[in-house]
Formats: structure tokens, sequence, C-alpha cells
């Protein structure tokens, strides 16, 4: 089990704005009546989208009132799973793959270039606040490994060099493309393929 | 090598765009009404012909399955669930079709559910595919704008709703009843069984579990039939897979192939051998990392499929390969594992939470040599104690990758960890209470 314990500061006060709303009457909507505790997985995803990636105590509460259902329900779910960041991260959040099949294609360079241009130690923000960086476990590319998730994307067949690549654009503000860093398609056999050869010449 | 006409996901690598009309022109969503106005005892006796076995791990036979759905629909609806939260390190077959081959995906929820009477299906997505799952969207808006789905589905006279469900980062959930207890808005800890899902399910409602892979191949078996599926692979292993071949070798994939394939094929033709060559190879785990891993001398002649690696007290599971070559320290890397195992046990059984993070840390002392000698069989004594004593098989999951290391690999660990016990037999400490123990032979 994974220990998760919600960030020191607080805000007081949390609502949905307009926008949050309207998705999460739209995901309720999704479960048979009276089955709108189902709903708390998106709302909490919703509050953490809203609140600068990451859910405050306040926001479980008005969750909970949101769907009619107890406090420590909420609480409970938001503590369970690890995808919701109980305390800030950075605007760009980076996940780094460590689980075997990443680990012997050599992740521990991508942790190494995360502790030379992020922060030295993981969760916690580089120098202009911009990003931080975890290891997590496996992220189910394991074709394309070692590879790093920033938050929706994943970037794929890295080495040291393409990832501090990656972080220097994304500590300037740029977009980086996600996908993979070899030039490849997708998951093929990189310069090897011998299946659906008419389709691809095609 | 299996015959590119008779590939299921002709689509795997994105060749050809995976909107309805490029799906149209690969043959999915094809008169899909001519399908069901066979009946629904038809679809399931052609599913069971082709002997088609859950894609997701266990390997349990899918017609069966279905067919334990009742047969009436009572004051309770039924529901369809797809379990797309892949989280088994070295698998990553089901994110390429939810991305690539989404309408067959659709088209099989619709097949699946009018053959189990469901008009509400859920597709539960790892949290961390959250682009897959926007694709997939993408792809069921374009369904029901072009009347695929929704009132009278494609034209079967089947109402179906499909919504997506994100889960938000347990591995955990990939069991079916966590998976369910996550829909309901819950901490995804499995339940007891019986009461099975098919009967007592979701909302406590009838409901029918299957993997991605399993309910995408359906339309194509329906439409070339059971036989021909059947006629692939060997019996009760019937059909085509897809293989994830991950770890050391030169061009690591996702390549669909024929059951019973030899894996030395798989990893040579398809993956372009181990890297340092065939001779530098350590180890293979064969499907995902609950699977217990297998030595270099068996890879030689093994083949792929459920049966076959039973035999050899492994399991196909995913068939997410993970090639192992000599230039890694084995002990590490099950080691690796079984941190995995310890950040992703749900809490609910004592012997896996607790196991799960004795197992992790003795294997960390035994990487770095820091084990005393009778640790080994303690280790074993570990995996004996939470396998088959929890509430799912997670504990399964957990103790067979290390039940593996000490069945193949015992040699590699005792070398490097031979010191003496901290605790000596036979040395009358007066203050310990567990010296009666210490005077037993056998203790």
């Amino acid at each position: 089990m994974s220990l998760r314990r919600p960030a020191k500061d607080q805000p007081e006060i949390f609502e949905f704005n307009s926008s949050s709303l309207e998705e999460a009457h739209k995901i309720v909507s999704k479960y048979p009546k009276g089955k709108q505790q189902s709903a708390v997985m998106a709302l909490l995803y919703i509050a953490q989208k809203q609140n600068e990636n990451w859910i405050p105590l306040a926001a479980m509460k008005y969750i909970a009132k949101f769907l009619n259902m107890p406090y420590i329900k909420v609480y409970e779910v938001a503590t369970f799973y690890t995808m919701y960041n109980l305390s800030p991260v950075g605007k760009y959040f980076v996940q780094v793959c460590t689980t075997t099949p990443c680990m012997i294609r050599g992740a521990n360079h991508l942790v190494e270039a995360c502790k030379e241009k992020i922060s030295e130690n993981e969760n916690q923000l580089s120098d202009d606040k911009s990003c931080s960086w975890m290891e997590v476990e496996c992220l189910g590319a394991c074709v394309n490994a070692p590879m790093m998730q920033i938050n929706d994307d994943y970037f794929e067949d890295l080495d040291k060099e393409k990832t501090i690549e990656i972080f220097e654009k994304i500590l300037k503000g740029e977009t980086p493309k996600p996908g993979s860093y070899r030039g490849r398609l997708n998951t093929e056999p990189e310069n090897n393929r011998k299946t659906l050869m008419d389709i691809k010449n095609a | 090598m299996l015959k590119d006409q008779d590939r299921i996901f002709k689509n795997l690598y994105n060749d050809m765009g995976t909107d309805v009309a490029a799906a149209q022109a690969r043959g999915d969503w094809v008169k899909t009404s001519d399908l069901t106005v066979k009946g629904r005892d038809w679809i399931i006796n052609e599913v069971k012909d082709s002997q088609l076995r859950g894609r997701g791990g266990a390997g349990f036979p899918t017609g069966l399955k279905w067919s334990f759905a009742p047969k009436d629909v009572g004051s309770r609806p039924h529901y369809l669930v797809i379990n797309a939260d892949e989280s088994e390190p070295g698998t990553c077959k089901d994110r390429d079709i939810l991305r690539f081959e989404p309408h067959k995906l659709i088209e099989g929820c619709l097949i699946a559910s009018y053959a189990v009477q469901a008009h509400v299906c859920y597709i539960y997505i790892r949290g961390e595919y959250f682009i897959e799952g926007q694709k997939l969207q993408a792809a069921i808006d374009e369904a029901y704008e072009k009347k695929l789905l929704g009132k009278n589905a494609a034209g079967t006279e089947w109402d179906l709703d499909i919504y997506i469900h994100y889960g938000a980062g347990a591995y955990i959930c990939g069991e079916e009843t966590a998976l369910l207890e996550s829909i309901e808005g819950k901490k995804g800890q499995p339940r007891l069984k019986p009461p099975f899902p098919a009967l007592i399910g979701l909302y406590g409602c009838p409901t029918i579990i299957n993997n991605v892979e399993t309910i995408a191949v359906v339309p194509t078996i329906l439409r070339r039939g059971g036989k021909w599926f059947s006629s692939l692979g060997r019996e009760k292993n019937t059909g085509t897979k897809i293989f994830c071949i991950s770890g050391n070798v030169n061009n690591p994939c996702n390549v669909e192939e024929e059951m019973n394939i030899p894996l030395k094929d798989l990893i040579e033709v398809h993956a372009g051998g181990v890297i340092g060559g065939w001779e530098n190879l350590q180890a293979v785990i064969p499907g995902g990392s609950s699977m217990p891993l297998i030595p270099k001398e068996k890879c030689e002649t093994l083949k792929m499929d459920f049966d076959s690696l039973m035999a050899e007290k492994s399991g196909l599971g995913t068939a997410g390969i993970v090639v192992i070559n000599k230039d890694q320290d084995i002990i590490k890397c099950m080691a690796r594992i079984a941190r995995f195992y310890k950040h992703e046990s749900c809490g609910q059984c004592t012997p896996c939470r607790e196991g799960s993070g004795w197992m992790w840390r003795m294997l960390e002392r035994m990487a770095k040599g820091d084990a005393t000698k009778d640790e080994v069989a303690m280790l074993g004594d570990v995996t004996n104690q939470i396998a088959g004593h929890t509430i799912c098989a997670f504990g399964e999951g957990s103790s067979w990758p290390v039940q593996g290391l000490l069945r193949h690999f015992k040699k590699e660990i005792e070398e490097r960890n031979n010191l003496d016990p901290i605790v000596q037999k036979k040395n009358n400490i007066p203050y310990l209470v567990d010296q009666h123990l210490l005077d037993k032979k056998n203790a």
C-alpha cells in the first residue's frame, strides 16, 4: 500500500466553477438514478483540474455534498487512488515509469535527468515552481520503454539526452511533441517489421 | 508465421486511420444486424465453438462466461463491463486496441450486450490512458452520430449506451470485483466470491466482465465462424493473440500472432533477437509480471499458449513477454517487481498487505548480499503464506514471481547471501521467550 497524506496548507473554501459544474452534471447523468456516488472519481478529477492539479480537503467536502454522500467516503477514495494529488504539484507534472520492463531499458537515466533538470528530490518543485517529478509504477507502454508521462501525454523510447531536451522545452514554456522519440510508428518493431507490409506500403 | 489475412487487428500500428469509414473498409460494422438476427444462442454457441479464452490473464472460456448470465431479465437490469484497466507490467496490448481499433471494441460491445441482454455498457479505462480514452470517446461519439449506438443500434433493434469510466492509478482495479467497487464510487477492494458478478455484480445486478481484447475479437469470430478461429493454434488454446515483447530485445514491439507459437520465433523473428545474442538470454517472464519467470534452457522449445506454460509452472497471463538478458541482475529485477506489488496491494487482507512488503525488503537485501543463509528458505515460506490466503488473486500474483525466482535462481541467491543466521540454534539465552522453539530439531 502507498502512504498518502493531504497537504498541510489547505484553502478554506472550494467550489466548482460554471464549466466544471456543467461537466459534473453531465457525468452524474451517466449513472443510474440513486447511484450518483459512482461519479465521485470523475468529480475528483474535475476538482483536480480546476485547482491547479491537486485536490484540497475543501473540494472533497464540496463533492460529498454535491453527491449526497458521507465526506469520509470521498476522503477514502481520494486517498486510495494514487492519481489524485493531495498536495500541490508543478504545472508540468512529470511521472517516470521505473517498473522492471522500463528499469532494464535504463529508466534510471531518466530519473538522473529529472534530478539534474527539475529538482533533487521527488515531489519537490523546480526553482521556477513550474515542474515536479516522481517515480511511478508501470504506465502500460512497456514496448516503448523507457518512457514518462507529462500531464496527460506519453513520451516514449527515451534516453537521457532526449529527456533533458524535453525538460528544457517545458522549462521554457514550450510544448514538446508526445509519442516515440526514436521516430518509430507507435508499437511496430523498429526497422524490423514483417507483418501487414501491404498495408504499410499502400 | 500467421498469414496477414488471418490477422484480426489490421490497424495495430495505425497505418489506416481509426474512423468509422476506415473501420468499415477493414470489415467492421458491415451488416452487424445479420449477426444479431441469428439470435443469442447462435452467438454464444459460435463463441463456444471458437474456444475463445479470456485475454485478460485468467483464460476463462468466454462463451461459458456469457452463458452464466440469467436467461430472462428480471427486475434488475443486466450490465456489460469492459476491463481496460491494463496495468500489468509488461503488457500494453489494450492500449493499441483503444486508440487504433476502437470500432472493433465498440461493435464487440454491441454484440456482447445483445448476447447477455445488457442495455448499458461501462468501459473502465485506467486513468493514465487519458489520451486513449479520449480517442475511444471520439469513436463512441461518431458511432452515436452514425446510429451505430443508442436506440436501435446499427439496425439490430437493440438499444445500447456505452459510457467510459476512468480509473485513477490502482492496479488492483483490474481485478473484476475491485473494478465493480470502483465503478460504484468506492475504494477498489475486491469482493468475496461467490456470489459471482454474473449473478450479483455492478449495483447488485447481473454483470458480465470481459477484457478489451476478448470483446474486440468477437465480431471477427462471428463473421468468419468459430471453426476458423479454432483452426488456429491448438485444441483449447485457439485463435490469435497480441503479444507484447519488451525488455532486452533489439526491436521491442506488439505483434499479433497465432497461439502456440514458439517463444523463440517471437523473440528472434519479430523482436529482432535478444540484445547480445540468444546466448546472452538469462530468463523470460512470459505473461506479465505476475507469472513466474522461465530460465533460458526452457525458452529454447517453449510454446506460447495457456496449457503449455501451465505445464512449465508458469502461465500465459496477458502475454506480456519481458526478456531479461545476462547484463541484468535477476534478483534486482524481481525485487523491483516485488516493490510494485508492495505499492499496489489494496490493504484489505493482512497476508498480502504485510507479506508483499516483507518480500520486497528481503529481496532488496538479497540483491545487495545482505541477507543471511536461512532467509532464502524463509522467503519461500512467506510466499506460501500469501498465495491462497487472500480474497483475490493478487496474493498469487505477487508471490508467484518470487517463487519462480526461488525455483530457478536459488543458487545465485545463495551464492550472494551466505551470512550466518542472526539467531544461532542451540545457544542458550535465558531471557529468550522462544527458546523452546530453538531447542526443537526442526525449528
